[in-house]
């Protein structure tokens, strides 16, 4: 099914030439009609689609950018101002524990009172501080305010204690603690003037990061949050789940100016991923906006090209596949008809060759086949009139032998001329069906002596013709005498005459041996026999320069051992044809 | 009843004169235009057979200048071929055509019919 539609569908849409080549060998490619089409369709599709692409895609590529920096630049501008604001909130609580410690001594510190009083200064003034602590140089708090009893409490063997140490400012991960809340410490290391070193620790509430974070407003598909980098969260994330939750992808290379890169989210959907690391601090701030939303203008732009640039190749297609199947129609249609008129012009030339040929031939022949003619005919004039010679019967039968030969020859000068022949046209009213049943008279004897079937069957009124009647019968009789060449012994001969606007129609079939393709091309040039020595190669050839000059026309069709037909069409008037001048001669 | 035979084919035109002698139809034969003139002007003729194409003096042109001085002489062109024009212009001026090589009986017949009563 599939298979037969596609069968139908190629046989309507393949143009008459596609199969079709006029030459071979070197001009094969010159009058090679598909391959012409298909560089035809190659070359101006080319040259007509390929800048359109580019140009989409460059337009495509100007659009993309420019919409990616539209999205990107705000993401850029709250990046760095929410990283300046956390950066400055840091810096405040370290410059807080600084001024503390190099406000007193160590002692002055140590006093639990003098401590409270500055821790409640402390909140006052900035907030967020949870407790404050002073610890020796031996890792021991020494005095400590806040909701804890953690005085003496020795933290030495912590890892943040050595850091300190050796940086003098230390800003710690988030962590739960004791009381299960968010929070973070700051450790300033100071040397008093008594060259005594020691510690002042402070834990900071995260809920400040929180609310700095969650003043920026941010659209329900963007989210931002703060990791250190090991990408823990340090604040709770709308896409990512809460404080101390590992972020799914890693934390980038780091960056003090914000970065925008394009990552796949948690539901793995395009995202901008923009980040920023804290100076001095272990914090990154991140804000992730998913792609989606933000660009959907710009997929609906994108589809819309693809649109337009789909449409425009299929239109540009379509017209260069009807305008080139157009051209190359008209070439080979010019080509077509330029080869039939140079076929005729070769034809012709031919015939006047083959004319001039023929007439020359003939008077150089018959010229001394006349004198032996008359010689021998005079030997037998003299043989017959002598008492002596007249009852040698070997002689005579010499002579007669003689004389049938010259015959022969002469018949075969004669036809050659006849092939020459241009007699003018002795027009009358011919009745076809009474023509044709003459010609047949004619073979009667053959047809059953080889058991020939010969049918004549006619269809319709077959009107009158004003015609040469002599030449309509030479027509007949020699396409007869080809099909009865061509039948076996036995074979069947159907003739059908039929009325045809504005003519007649006559149609001579046999069921012969046919002729090959190859045959069919020169069958009716002179001297081209399928016959071998039987033939001359003169009658078909004959009878198609004598069909053209009663006006009509002469088709054949055949099959290799089915058989063949050859149609004869005759107009009802006919006009006369001026006939090539080799031709111009009479035997 | 006498005929002129003109060929420049000697061969031919003797055996013919003698074949149409042995048939009692006297036959005198030349073998050029110029002695066929000579001929017809030394004796009576009813007819000539010409050889169309004969070198100086074709048979189109000495059945011309014959037609001219013995009006009532009749012509058989005897011919290896011709053009469609030349045998028109045979035909006009009420000659018969005949092709090499041809039957005596034929040539005959051609005479007869040209000269009806007098073989």
């Amino acid at each position: 099914m599939g298979d037969s539609l596609f069968v139908s569908l190629q046989k309507l849409f393949k143009p008459v030439f596609w199969d079709a080549t006029q030459a071979t060998g070197e001009e094969e490619g010159l009058f090679n009609y598909r391959r012409i089409w298909k560089l035809v369709v190659l070359v101006v599709t080319s040259v007509s689609v390929i800048p359109l692409v580019i140009i989409t895609a460059m337009d495509y590529n100007l659009n993309r950018r420019a919409m990616q920096a539209e999205f990107i630049h705000p993401m850029t501008s709250l990046l760095s101002n929410t990283s300046l604001s956390i950066s400055k909130f840091l810096q405040q609580r370290v410059a807080v524990l600084e001024f503390i410690a190099n406000s007193g001594s160590f002692d002055t510190l140590a006093d639990e009172n003098h401590l409270r009083s500055l821790f409640h200064s402390m909140n006052e003034a900035f907030g967020g501080f949870v407790d404050i602590g002073l610890i020796d140089e031996h890792g021991v708090q020494r005095a400590y305010v806040g909701p804890f009893d953690f005085t003496g409490l020795n933290y030495s063997e912590q890892d943040w204690f050595e850091e300190v140490l050796d940086h003098r400012i230390f800003i710690s991960d988030v962590f739960l603690g004791f009381r299960d809340v968010p929070h973070f410490v700051i450790a300033v290391k100071e040397v008093c003037a008594e060259g005594k070193l020691f510690i002042l620790r402070a834990t900071i509430d995260t809920e400040q990061f929180n609310r700095l974070i969650h003043s920026l407003n941010v659209r329900p598909t963007t989210d931002a949050f703060v990791v250190n980098r090991k990408g823990v969260l340090q604040t709770p994330s709308q896409f990512h789940g809460n404080v101390l939750h590992q972020l799914p992808y890693p934390v980038p290379s780091y960056s003090e100016n914000p970065v925008v890169l394009d990552v796949k989210d948690a539901q793995q959907k395009n995202a901008f991923l923009g980040y920023v690391h804290i100076s001095n601090s272990p914090f990154v701030f991140m804000v992730v906006k998913q792609q989606q939303e933000m660009m959907k203008n710009w997929w609906k732009f994108r589809l819309e090209l693809t649109g337009f640039l789909v449409v425009s190749v299929t239109c540009i297609f379509g017209v260069i596949l009807y305008s080139s199947t157009f051209l190359v129609r008209r070439i080979y249609d010019a080509d077509i008809r330029r080869s039939i008129a140079l076929h005729k012009m070769e034809h012709t030339n031919k015939m006047a060759s083959i004319g001039r040929l023929a007439a020359g031939v003939a008077h150089e022949i018959n010229n001394p086949l006349a004198v032996i003619n008359e010689k021998a005919g005079l030997i037998k004039d003299l043989f017959s009139f002598s008492e002596k010679y007249v009852r040698d019967a070997k002689l005579l039968s010499l002579v007669d032998s003689i004389l049938s030969s010259v015959d022969r020859c002469s018949t075969i000068t004669h036809r050659l001329l006849g092939f020459a022949r241009h007699v003018d046209v002795q027009l009358e009213q011919v009745d076809v069906t009474q023509t044709l049943r003459d010609v047949l008279g004619f073979l009667d004897k053959e047809a059953q002596y080889r058991n020939i079937q010969v049918s004549l069957d006619i269809t319709g009124q077959i009107p009158e013709i004003v015609t040469d009647r002599g030449q309509l019968q030479q027509v007949f009789l020699n396409i007869i005498n080809n099909a009865f060449a061509a039948v076996q012994d036995g074979g069947r001969i159907e003739i059908w005459l039929e009325a045809a606007e504005p003519g007649v129609k006559i149609h001579i079939a046999d069921n012969g041996c046919g002729i090959s393709p190859d045959n069919m091309k020169r069958i009716f040039e002179p001297f081209f026999s399928t016959k071998s020595k039987q033939g001359t190669g003169l009658g078909l050839s004959i009878t198609y320069g004598l069909v053209k000059k009663l006006g009509g026309e002469i088709h054949v069709v055949s099959e290799l051992g089915q058989g063949t037909t050859f149609t004869v069409s005759l107009p009802v008037n006919q006009e006369t044809r001026e006939e090539d001048a080799g031709a111009d001669l009479i035997g | 009843m006498r005929i002129l035979l003109v060929d420049d084919e000697e061969e031919l035109v003797s055996a013919l004169a003698e074949r149409l002698d042995i048939r009692g139809i006297a036959a005198d034969f030349v073998t050029s235009g110029e002695q066929a003139l000579k001929a017809a002007e030394q004796k009576q003729y009813d007819l000539v057979v010409l050889d169309v194409k004969m070198p100086h003096l074709s048979g189109l042109e000495l059945w011309e200048q014959l037609k001219n001085r013995f009006p009532d002489m009749k012509c058989i062109f005897l011919t290896g071929h011709t053009s469609e024009r030349d045998f028109q212009a045979g035909v006009n001026s009420g000659a018969m055509y005949l092709l090499k090589p041809l039957k005596i009986e034929t040539l005959i017949h051609s005479i007869q019919a040209m000269l009806p009563g007098r073989t």
